[in-house]
């Protein structure tokens, strides 16, 4: 084993569970390095909203004593693994990154969650993130902003910025966050690890702090291709409490990566390389491009039309949905509540106007307006058929290649406050809304850095339902590069 | 975009959203910027294209008609604001 | 429960004061009525529904809307509402979905209601409703009321009322919920007062609902707008609320009609409000108008998938549905020659009529098994409190006691004393007569003609109207004999020996 150099915060799951299963390494020793590691960064880099170190120890010492007799629960089995803060662990606080949820605690477990302690995870950590998942930078907590672990001065992306900083730092082996237009994807090229967004339907939703029900998935964040299709195989799979859950057949995520790679045929889609991508980010994702054509994959230009319109459609359909699923936090049964409301709709809309910041605010108005009486068809219905649309582009691309790869982010890390027009932030979704609206599975791999130090993600998009094929391509290059294991100095 | 059709009081009231005149006028502003911006949509031609509600549609997801266990009444109303006689206190309503 | 609920449920005449119909108006009103499905548990997650439990003791986090929560169907809700639109002649949905309702109130936990908006589950339809008679043992006049549509819901938490503050109780939210909605095609409260009890009856015969409005099981609101008679538009509406039991309903209806025509006559105008009214004191007040327009923002609910419902399913809950009261009553006029009356009790409930078609069945006279079951099997099992499907008197045994009474071996006193024992032990007729001694001795036939020829003797001008070929005079001359008897001859041998002397001369 090569990682006797690597600190045991910064090792890949891979290796710490041969560690573990070899008995070269305990749970308990493992968690605790995670924890130091945590403490020892915490105070500049702020990726945890909360902790609970002591309930990690005694989920690492059943671990250990799970091993030492035998009854190992897999790969996952004491390894530490960190939450976005909006997905529901019992009895341990949900913020969702707002005020409005500052002091609730959850009494239950989302289904994700259930699946990581069945698979033997150690729990550590609630991470950071935009104000209900509502962002790109992660400074729309309402709680402190998350530094980038490359560049302390610049964001991390988000929204699930703090689950891939945390990673980047060695606050833990994997995370997991949340992605309704490149919430997982663009942090993960802004940070320099991997992070997939499943097909929709692929991973439970049941305790998932709903922004945007149609379009929300929650998906892993790794060091490596590997990694992540461990994770991968422990969360997902068919809930009956979510009624968009798919009935998918089982398969095995992690042999499917180790499983010798093919030859494939990948889109480069045109509308994706064009203006206003950062000359450094086109270089190092044409890099990967050239190692796949290396490998003798085919690589083709195909053209998805309605791009040009992702955004928009977002935009709609996004913050529609929102603003009704929002309408639950009214300071009534739980959540912040306005002092001394006069009558009942001033605790409403006090409770709710202190609760909420500025972008929730924004998109909750935005949604009203285009749910309201008369605009429906004009915005709603129409942006539900543009999705329809967009599909039918990647649908058809998919017919002549197996996936397609693209920049994940159009730039790299940008500094805190540089983006204040909602608009100039919005704009670094438009390559990873498509996957969201066509329900596709989408990948950010690392690919290099810029002369500035700062990392850089191509993304791969792969086809309903094909994550095993798009893990296997990610890992023809991840296997080699390995950029997700480099350790920023911090 | 037609900036009277944007009525940030009255969607402030549907949203139940206290905003102060200071959020308004910028919250005007910046969603009229995005409207123009959303309203090219109005360029796609979606003559005879079917809404999806969802990238992949299912239907008939149903569980069967048996109880489980819910929440104790300690667990519904550990994080409420205000409870009394094991209820949510809201202020008085009146119809 | 059977008398009680029968009598409760019987759409016979009504005791009321119509309003006096002013000639220059029409009345017009379309009811909106909620019914709580029974299911066991709740409409959109698995905790258990019901009534009567402490607060809050029925939640979890889709009922409370926690974060992450998220709804998912119950099935049996589905059927439900499936069944009932079957019943009623609609037409069901090949696919219906889920819409937000978005409003914002604290009995609401999401603050939006899941329903359904523009694709319920049932179109059209309707409730056959019967208006009193001339005379209670009438049959009055039947009317369909179109129904525009049925669809389904969630039922919302339960507020209750303090000084200064209001509680809220969730148990209720999240039971499954339909609303009925009918076309506005009913024209008096009477003619509203007959809807519901037919409505509820079907509800509560296809299992579909327990309709108990004291457990607001069964809820209505009355839309109620007047027109000049002769005229098809319609005239301004009111809404009327708390309408909270089927009599309020109809008398709530008849104080808006006059309180409206009133207003018109003295040449006023009706304002388009809701009223509520209160039936204890026979009044009505507008409640205090919305401060603006709703704007329910209705979408599609993109947490749930549609409901594509197909033949095999409607089939299926065909095949569970049963008869309709009317339907049945026709039935057992023109099968059994019951008399209205006799209908008209049995129909409304449906274990009592299912009892009866059991012993029709086993080869029970159905006159006589319509009259055991309705005078006494109902009066024992209303003493006991207890359900036909529970009695101990089995249908077959009830058709072994009216075979006795029929063959003469038992006289109708020991016969009911025979059934008191029947329903109180389960044993057979037989059985009881024997141990209890109750079979009528055999009377001595020279006895017998005896008393026969004293009463022809006593009672010359019925002998001789008899004889004349007007048979009902027979009867005056059982009497004498009956009490001379003591109650030890069977009516049958006193009828066969007195026709044989009086034909004889």
């Amino acid at each position: 084993m090569t990682s006797s150099a690597t600190p045991l915060h910064y090792l890949p799951i891979t290796e710490a569970a041969a560690a573990l299963s070899a008995g070269r390494l305990t749970s308990a020793e493992l968690t605790e390095a995670v924890i130091a590691r945590a403490e020892a960064v915490e105070p500049r880099l702020r990726a945890l909203l909360s902790a609970d170190p002591a309930s990690a120890r005694a989920q690492a010492r059943a671990s250990d004593l799970r091993r030492a007799s035998g009854q190992s629960l897999g790969p996952l089995d004491g390894i530490p693994i960190g939450l976005k803060d909006v997905i529901a662990v019992q009895d341990q606080p949900l913020t969702a990154g707002s005020r409005m949820l500052a002091n609730f605690i959850s009494p239950y477990d989302a289904t994700v969650t259930r699946r990581l302690r069945a698979s033997g995870a150690v729990l550590y950590g609630r991470h950071n993130c935009d104000e209900f998942a509502m962002g790109s930078s992660t400074e729309n907590s309402a709680f402190h902003p998350t530094g980038n672990p490359w560049d302390l001065d610049r964001v991390p992306g988000g929204s699930s910025g703090g689950s891939a900083a945390a990673l980047a730092a060695g606050e833990a082996l994997a995370t997991l966050g949340s992605d309704t237009g490149g919430s997982i994807r663009q942090p993960a090229a802004l940070c320099g690890v991997v992070g997939l967004k499943p097909t929709y339907g692929t991973v439970s939703r049941y305790g998932l702090v709903a922004y945007a029900s149609s379009l929300d998935q929650i998906g892993p964040f790794g060091r490596t291709v590997a990694d992540v299709a461990l994770v991968l195989q422990a969360i997902a799979g068919h809930d009956e409490r979510d009624s968009t859950s798919l009935r998918a057949a089982p398969e095995d995520f992690g042999e499917a990566v180790t499983a010798s790679p093919v030859p494939r045929r990948l889109g480069l889609p045109r509308e994706y390389f064009g203006e206003g991508l950062d000359p450094e980010v086109a270089a190092a994702v044409e890099q990967a491009v050239a190692h796949y054509r290396g490998l003798g994959c085919e690589i083709r230009e195909v053209s998805l039309p309605h791009t040009p319109y992702c955004l928009d459609a977002y935009y709609v359909l996004a913050t529609a949905e929102a603003s009704s699923n929002l309408s639950r936090y009214d300071g009534v049964r739980y959540g912040h509540r306005c002092a001394a409301p006069r009558d009942l709709q001033d605790l409403y809309c006090r409770s709710r106007a202190e609760g909420f910041g500025a972008e929730v605010k924004r998109r909750i108005i935005l949604g009203t307006y285009v749910l309201s009486s008369g605009y429906y068809d004009a915005y709603y219905l129409r942006a539900q058929k543009v999705r329809t649309l967009v599909r039918r582009d990647f649908l058809r691309a998919f017919e002549e290649v197996d996936a397609l790869l693209t920049p994940t982010s159009p730039i790299p890390a940008f500094r805190r406050g540089e983006k204040a027009d909602p608009l100039a932030m919005y704009l670094c979704d438009i390559y990873t809304i498509g996957a969201n609206l066509a329900g596709l599975p989408a990948m950010s791999v690392p690919c290099g850095f810029t002369r500035a130090g700062l990392p850089v993600g191509f993304q791969l998009i792969g086809k309903p339902l094909g994550e095993s094929e798009l893990l296997a391509i990610g890992h023809a290059y991840d296997r080699v590069h390995q950029w997700g294991r480099r350790s920023p100095n911090l | 975009m037609n900036q009277a059709d944007l009525d940030l009081d009255a969607l402030a009231r549907l949203a139940r959203l206290a905003l102060t005149p200071e959020e308004k006028a910028t919250f005007q502003r910046q969603i009229a910027d995005l409207l123009r911006h959303i309203e090219r949509l109005g360029e796609v031609d979606v003559t005879g294209v079917e809404p999806s509600a969802h990238a992949h549609p299912q239907h008939n997801v149903w569980q069967e008609d048996e109880p489980r266990p819910g929440l104790t009444p300690a667990e519904a109303l550990r994080n409420a604001p205000v409870q009394r006689d094991q209820m949510i206190a809201v202020p008085k309503v009146v119809e | 429960m059977g008398a009680s609920l029968a009598e409760s449920l019987s759409p016979g005449p009504a005791v009321s004061s119509p309003a006096p119909q002013s000639p220059a108006y029409e009345a017009v009103i379309g009811l909106e009525v909620h019914v709580q499905i029974r299911t066991r548990s709740k409409i959109f997650t698995r905790v258990a529904a019901g009534y009567g439990h402490e607060p809050n003791t029925l939640t979890d986090p889709v009922v409370l809307a926690l974060p992450g929560a998220l709804p998912v169907m119950n099935r049996a809700a589905l059927d439900a509402i499936i069944k009932a639109g079957l019943l009623l002649g609609c037409e069901i949905a090949p696919v219906c979905k889920w819409d937000r309702k978005n409003y914002f109130y604290p009995d609401s936990p999401k603050n939006y209601q899941i329903s359904q908006y523009d694709a319920p589950v049932c179109r059209g339809g309707a409730v056959e409703i019967e208006l009193p008679g001339p005379a209670r043992n009438v049959m009055g006049e039947h009317k369909r009321i179109p129904l525009t549509r049925i669809h389904l819901e969630e039922d919302v938490g339960k507020l209750n009322h303090g000084a200064a503050e209001s509680l809220v109780d969730y148990n209720r939210a999240g039971t499954p919920l339909m609303e009925i909605v009918s076309e506005p095609a009913l024209h008096s409260g009477e003619e509203a007062y007959a809807y519901l009890t037919s409505l509820r009856a079907t509800m509560i015969q296809g299992g579909i609902s327990d309709c108990d409005m004291e457990k607001g099981q069964l809820r209505c609101d009355a839309n109620i707008s007047l027109r000049p008679a002769g005229s098809t538009t319609l005239g301004t509406k009111v809404e009327l609320k708390n309408l909270n039991s089927i009599s309020f309903v109809r008398d709530g209806i008849e104080h808006e009609i006059r309180r409206q025509r009133g207003i018109l006559e003295r040449g006023g105008r009706i304002t388009q409000e809701t009223r509520d009214y209160d039936g204890m004191t026979g009044t009505s007040q507008s409640l205090r108008s919305k401060e603006e327009a709703h704007d329910y923002r209705y979408f599609p609910d993109p947490d749930l998938m549609p409901v594509v419902i197909d033949e095999a399913w409607r089939e299926r809950l065909r095949a569970d549905c049963p008869e309709l009261p009317f339907d049945r009553q026709r039935r057992f006029i023109a099968a059994y020659d019951l008399p209205y009356t006799q209908t008209s009790v049995l129909v409304w409930d449906r274990p009592l009529a299912d009892y009866f078609e059991a012993a029709v069945r086993l080869g029970a006279a159905p006159q006589a098994a319509g009259n055991w079951i309705i005078n006494d099997l109902q009066r024992e099992l209303a003493s006991a409190g207890s359900a036909p499907a529970e009695c101990r008197v089995s249908p077959s045994h009830l058709v072994a006691l009216l075979r006795l009474i029929e063959s003469g071996v038992l006289l109708n006193a020991a016969a009911k004393e025979v059934f008191i024992e029947m329903f109180a032990t389960g044993d057979s007729p037989e059985k009881i007569a024997d141990r209890r001694g109750l079979r009528a001795t055999p009377t001595d036939q020279g006895e017998l003609e005896g008393w026969c020829r004293e009463s022809i003797a006593g009672n010359p001008k019925a002998a001789a109207e008899f004889r004349s070929g007007k048979d009902g005079a027979i009867n005056a001359l059982k009497g004498p004999v009956m009490k001379a008897a003591k109650g030890k001859a069977s009516p049958k041998a006193v009828d066969e020996t007195l026709r044989r002397l009086l034909a004889g001369g």
